[in-house]
């Protein structure tokens, strides 16, 4: 265009300022200029149906209120009201409308004019909101009654009564019963995540107790490996890991402590309202223990980053971000995260509501708890005064100096806290007492600079302790001379080796509500927490039962909420997410979207009363899972019929129970039980199994220290998971990516999970102790063998058809091998006394065969 | 969410499935429902290209001693920067001491199109008129492991699928006996790459999208080899009986993914053939050898992972990446540059040259870059000592090269001001990339979507734009 106006450019212009002097003189009329402008233009997105940015300009409130970054019209004065300056494009950042044409010089300037003459709402009522009727899931449950059904035999359970008549309504049978060892052997793998063990199916057979099922239930979930199989749900979604993630990815050497008091809460059937209380706000439950406060290590799973020149307060606001979401996915099963920048799309959860939940964390600062395990604390303490004699006889010396700095350090840092940006030394200071404390032991991020605040009588011998340690790692430019005079620089050195010598008791990652200094809440504008939007307190999504008006709004009034009976998602959330893990999927096949977006529920019934159920039963978990596992629902077979393929492509209605795939640390963990290998042992730290070599190196700095001895064995549940280089099995196998949190994992299927068992050593190793257990327990026989091999690793019997391919198979191997004897040697399990190194060897092949077969991974 | 198209579908259950029963087979691709999530699909659009080779200089190469010449910086060498540059910029560090560090690199004109490079790409130079230069990116994240997360990935925050899973996604693998996305490692000092395996994750995704990093030590895909003992035909055998065991139980259960599950294994089979014959270079020309630097130091692992990108586009593997670590020079930067200049350029300008001469340049994009650029300042840490000085990190400008399948080479893209600190003409952000290198492959980054906890996500999430003028 060329830069000098044309005419008819000049001649418009003109035109405009008539027209803008004539409106000037005649007054702009509310309802015949402005409001239609405004409706026309602008309530797409600022209107009942819509309200970015909170904004909704159709009634009064739009200048009384405005949206989230405040009012947007200042009667009288439209130089300074938002609204007009975004119209008259006046702002070089932003201009409204965003899309579509500008609006003209005339609507503009009737737009000015009104404001100008004090932008009085003179039309009538705001527009009606749609009447729209509520989403199911925002309704909440009552106990629907059992409905009629035909085949009254079928049922054992309330919950058969809702699936059946589903099936007798469409004229389906539903499937026989399974056969009772693959029963035993869906048990099993359901309820403890490892395969029945030898014997356990015969005996079953044997056992002409009519309650031999239930039997074997009770068995089960009184099972300490009943712990092991649940908490690993609830690892997924708090996205655990055993380091910080970020670019250094240092270790978080007490992470494992939230997983141990998972398993523990399972196993000690931890009512699940206490279970959430804990989890959300063990903090602020009257007299809470340590053991109350170590659930709290759900909040602690969030990334942290130590990198120099990281933005503090970003990472903190990340992680009360995903504090929020995860809150927001494993109670509520909403993806209140899209919430972050703008309103919902889909669902009815405002930018507000998300600030308003957010609200709740955003005043809980991380910190570390002593919680020694059973049987710790009396060895730890015995070694203390050993400790404290050699650190007193180090710092002794140069006490008093240290003090003295230390004093005026402290001083200097709080002071950059309360002015940053005036110094830049002492900013820095600061930035590496929050990113750096307690670094490589998992400290929180932040929680140096909150015990800073903390006066010395509050800080625990370990904060005092640590936080002398910063500074004489940190602190030399207090007094760069006396630092020297002291000889400061090699008492830190020292101070660091003989912590080394003396590690830490066990420490909960933990949070806590700060009492001083508290954070103002407002809305982030467009996600971003550097502009300020309006302030908001603690309060719960407003399309949902609002919080009582006399409790104090905090953490513990949100998990008493979210328990409460008024509130529609919780319990059915939790028992959705149950329903998956014993049928495959969710009667909701969104666990993670329980939103207008979201699947509905293909039972909407049974859902609502399995929640009532789960409520009124004092949330009580094991008594979940029996009442579902002893249905004839779940006890029904699950062969594929062929007849339903087209009614019921994905098995919603639950003809039949489903053949799935188990996890991957299940694969590990049956291949390690049936062998014989496995080590029982239950909690603990992480332990790090083999793995090629050079995995780890992918990543930055990360090491990998091969555990030795048992802890080679142990369950995939204690596999460390480093965040940049995670286990490779497990990731091969579909774990989730531990960035992220997880309601529903993948179950893919791949080439490269093919070669892990084929040929991953763990895998090799288990084939051939399996070989041996077999040659080593069996009669001496091939049918015999065969039929203890079969029984291990499939918890049944061999065919016919399979006895005639598997002896086959070991005579061609046998006979190849005993031609081969390097590889028979490499092969054969070790030795047993008659047994050749040719027949050892086929029988390692052939029992990583039986481990590489479907069945031996998927639960039927 | 794209209409995906699958299409040889029964062919490929055909080549693969057969040993199961034929009955129970039949039946099973009667109405197999368990589709290969793997098999070709349609694009959106005509794709110009077939394959991305990316070459990615992890720890962020110097554009300035590089590909962005600033011959006016000389003239303030060693004096404080413009005030007016820098008074937005956070790191009290640097900026306490900022002082305008000059390249002392010599910059060359290449080409019919009399393209720029210094002194240190003398290799890529001679492949000027193939290269779309452009020296306006900028991102959102000054630290290495966000801002290699947004280039490979889409955010600054861990877990979403990278950009190879995406197009796995998107168009599936043409490649039946390798994996479809491939990722090397190399390093010049023995460090690996921030954010590690988070850079080639499925994010969200399935694990059959995953990036497969090809080893440099021991297999080369992990657990490729046989264990000790198991020669090739045992392991035939050994899967002959897999697949037996598998066909008695798909006639009982009925189970259609028995049948995937049989198939992945002959994949896993084939790959074990494959690899090997993929990574055997005997059949090279001494002068292809020679041309890659394969054989000598220091190009030797460089030359040989960017041989290996090429063996393996030739085999239809659609998306390779490859890691080079690092370029994160805050010390020493002059030195350090050499070197890994010594080790990348001439492998890197084979590889183009290469692949043109064998018609693959035409459907094959070739990227190169990191995930930022440094500082025109002089970094000053404790301990640096005059002469060993480098460049921090900045994200404000920096430059990446593309070539092949539709780039118009031979050009330079977007202008930086005279200290090479701000972009002054045509900006271009990460996003811009990542829809320009789907848009080569034929898919639109608007609608390449993936469903996740109730959202379409998008790789660009709700930003990018195709960078138009680079292309033909």
């Amino acid at each position: 265009m060329s830069i000098v106006p044309s005419n008819s450019q000049i001649r418009a212009s003109r035109l405009i300022l008539l027209t803008l002097s004539a409106r000037s003189f005649l007054g702009a009329d509310f309802a015949r200029d402005v409001l239609p402008v405004f409706e026309k233009r602008c309530h797409a997105c600022h209107g009942p149906a819509v309200q970015s940015s909170g904004l909704r300009l159709d009634g009064p409130e739009a200048v009384t209120k405005g949206g989230y970054s405040g009012p947007v019209v200042t009667p009288g004065n439209p130089a300074q009201s938002r609204l007009y300056r975004l119209i008259a494009g006046l702002d070089p950042k932003l201009a409204m409308p965003p899309a579509g044409p500008r609006l003209t010089p005339t609507q503009i300037a009737a737009v000015k004019e009104w404001i100008v003459s004090g932008a009085a709402w003179t039309a009538a009522a705001r527009t009606k909101q749609s009447a729209k009727p509520a989403h199911w899931s925002f309704v909440a449950p009552r106990r629907p009654e059992a409905p009629q059904v035909r085949k009254t035999g079928w049922l054992r359970s309330p919950i058969d009564a809702f699936v059946l008549r589903k099936l007798e309504d469409r004229g389906i049978e539903p499937s026989p019963e399974a056969d009772p060892a693959t029963l035993v052997r869906r048990l099993h793998l359901d309820l403890i995540g490892l395969p029945p063990g030898a014997g356990v199916v015969e005996r079953y057979l044997a056992d002409r107790d009519p309650n031999r099922y239930e039997n074997l239930v009770e068995e089960l979930l009184r099972s300490p490996h009943f712990g092991e199989k649940w908490a690993r749900s609830w690892l997924d979604l708090s996205r655990y890991a055993d380091t910080e993630g970020n670019e250094s990815d240092f270790p978080r050497p007490y992470a494992w402590r939230y997983r141990h008091w998972l398993i523990d809460a399972f196993n000690r059937d931890m009512p699940f309202d206490e279970f959430t209380m804990r989890q959300i706000a063990g903090d602020l439950i009257p007299g809470a223990t340590v053991e109350h406060r170590a659930g709290l290590g759900f909040f602690r799973n969030t990334l942290s980053n130590r990198e120099g020149g990281a933005d503090i307060e970003a990472e903190r606001v990340e992680q009360v971000v995903d504090r929020t979401n995860s809150v927001g996915l494993a109670w509520l099963g909403l993806t209140v995260g899209c919430t972050r920048c703008h309103n919902h799309k889909y669902d009815p959860i405002s930018q507000r509501d998300y600030y308003q939940l957010y609200a709740f964390f955003n005043n809980a600062d991380e910190v570390n708890l002593d919680a020694p395990l059973p049987g710790e604390s009396g060895d730890w303490l015995r070694r203390r005064p050993e400790y404290e004699k050699k650190r007193a006889e180090l710092l002794g010396p140069v006490a008093a100096g240290i003090a003295r700095l230390q004093q005026t350090w402290e001083d200097k840092v709080r002071w950059a806290a309360d002015n940053p940006g005036k110094d830049h030394v002492w900013d820095r200071q600061l930035e590496l007492l929050g990113l750096q404390w307690e670094q490589g032991y998992g400290g929180g991020q932040l929680e140096g600079v909150s015990v800073l605040y903390l006066p010395r009588d509050d800080r625990t011998k370990r904060q005092r302790d640590h936080m002398q340690e910063m500074f004489l790692g940190r602190g030399s430019v207090v007094d760069p001379e006396t630092w020297k005079r002291l000889g400061l620089a090699e008492v830190s050195k020292k101070l660091v080796a003989l912590n080394k010598e003396y590690p830490p008791m066990t420490q909960a990652p933990s949070i806590v509500e700060r009492a001083h200094r508290r954070r103002d809440n407002f809305i982030h504008l467009r996600g971003d927490f550097r502009s300020r939007g309006v302030a908001v307190e603690e309060n719960t999504p407003s399309a949902l039962p609002p919080l009582p008006s006399d409790t104090k709004r905090n953490r513990l009034a949100l998990a008493q909420w979210l328990l409460a009976a008024e509130n529609p998602l919780t319990a059915r959330v939790v028992v959705n997410r149950v329903w998956q893990d014993l049928f495959g999927r969710g009667i909701v096949a969104t666990p993670d979207d329980f939103g207008t977006q979201g699947a509905r529920p293909s039972h909407p019934e049974l859902l609502d009363w399995l929640a009532m159920d789960f409520r009124e039963g004092r949330w009580g978990f094991k008594r979940l899972l029996r009442t579902v596992v002893r249905s004839s629902a779940y006890r029904q077979a699950s062969a594929r019929r062929m007849e339903l393929d087209t009614a019921d492509p994905t098995n919603s209605l639950l003809a039949r129970q489903a053949r799935f795939r188990i996890s991957a640390e299940s694969v590990r963990d049956a291949a390690l039980f049936v062998s014989g290998l496995l080590n029982p042992a239950i909690g603990g730290p992480s332990v790090l199994p083999p793995q090629p070599a050079g995995v780890t190196s992918e990543s930055l700095y990360a090491d990998w220290v091969e555990s030795t001895g048992p802890d080679r064995y142990r369950r995939g549940l204690y596999t460390k998971m480093q965040r940049t280089a995670p286990y490779p099995q497990l990731l091969a196998f579909d774990a989730p990516d531990p960035n992220l949190m997880c309601a529903r994992r993948e179950r893919s299927n791949s080439p490269l999970q093919a070669l892990t068992l084929l040929n991953d050593p763990v895998f090799v190793e288990a084939a051939r102790a399996l070989a041996r257990r077999v040659l080593i327990e069996s009669p001496p026989v091939t049918s015999a063998r065969l039929d203890l091999a079969f029984r291990l690793c499939f918890a049944r019997p061999p065919s016919v058809g399979e006895i005639d391919r598997t002896s086959s198979y070991l005579e061609r191997e046998t006979a190849r091998l005993a031609g081969l004897p390097a590889s028979a040697a490499a092969l054969a399990p070790a030795y047993i006394d008659g047994i050749k190194n040719s027949v050892g060897a086929a029988w390692s092949m052939l029992a990583s065969g039986l481990m590489n077969t479907d069945e031996f991974f998927t639960r039927e | 969410m794209h209409v995906a198209q699958y299409i040889e579908r029964r062919d490929f259950f055909r080549r693969t499935a057969a040993g199961l029963g034929a009955i129970a087979l039949n039946r099973l691709l009667a109405q197999d429902s368990a589709a290969d999530p793997l098999l070709v699909r349609r694009p959106h659009a005509k794709a110009r290209a077939k394959s991305v080779i990316f070459l990615f200089m992890s720890g962020a190469p110097s554009q300035l001693d590089l590909l962005d010449p600033k011959p006016l910086m000389r003239k303030y060498h060693g004096e404080p920067m413009p005030q007016s540059m820098i008074k937005d910029l956070k790191d009290d560090l640097i900026r306490g001491s900022a002082r305008v560090m000059a390249s002392p690199r010599e910059f060359q004109r290449y080409g019919k199109s009399g393209l720029e490079f210094s002194e240190l790409l003398p290799n890529l130079g001679t492949c000027a008129d193939k290269l779309c230069v452009i020296r306006s990116f900028r991102t959102d994240n000054a630290n290495h492991t966000p801002a290699q997360f947004l280039m490979n990935t889409g955010s600054i925050l861990a877990g979403r699928p990278s950009i190879g899973s995406w197009v796995l996604y998107g168009l599936g693998s043409e490649c039946r006996d390798l994996p479809g996305y491939v990722v090397m490692l190399s390093t010049s000092q023995g460090k690996g790459v921030c954010g590690g395996a988070a850079n080639w994750s499925n994010g969200f995704m399935p694990s059959h999208f995953r990036g497969v990093s090809f080893r440099n030590q021991g297999d080369a895909v992990l657990h490729l080899s046989n264990p000790e003992g198991v020669s090739a035909e045992m392991q035939r055998g050994r899967l002959d009986l897999i697949r037996g065991l598998n066909g008695e139980r798909a006639r009982i259960t009925g189970d259609s993914e028995i049948a995937s599950r049989v198939a992945a294994y002959e994949l896993a089979f084939r790959m074990q053939t494959a690899a090997p014959d993929l990574l055997d270079f005997s059949r090279e020309s001494a002068k292809t050898l020679e041309m890659y630097g394969i054989g000598k130091e220091p190009t030797h692992t460089f030359g040989s992972n960017c041989l290996l990108a090429r063996r393996m586009v030739e085999r239809g593997v659609r998306f390779v990446q490859m890691y080079h670590s690092s370029w994160d020079d805050h010390n020493d930067l002059h030195k350090n540059l050499n070197r890994h200049c010594a080790i990348t350029d001439q492998p890197a300008a084979a590889l183009i040259h290469d692949l043109e001469r064998r018609g693959l340049l035409d459907s094959t994009l070739v990227i190169w870059g990191g995930e930022f650029g440094r500082t025109p300042m002089f970094e000053v840490r404790r301990g640096n000592t005059p002469g060993k000085e480098g460049r921090d990190h900045h994200s404000e400008a920096f430059s990446m090269m593309m070539a092949g399948a539709g780039v118009r080479g031979g050009q330079t893209l977007g202008r930086t001001d005279d200290f090479g600190y701000h972009v002054v003409d045509q900006p271009y952000h990460v996003h811009d990339l990542q829809a320009t290198i789907l848009h080569q492959l034929g898919l639109d980054h608007t609608r390449l979507t993936y469903p996740f906890q109730g959202r379409q996500y998008r790789l660009t999430d709700v930003h990018g734009n195709v960078i138009v003028p680079a292309l033909a």
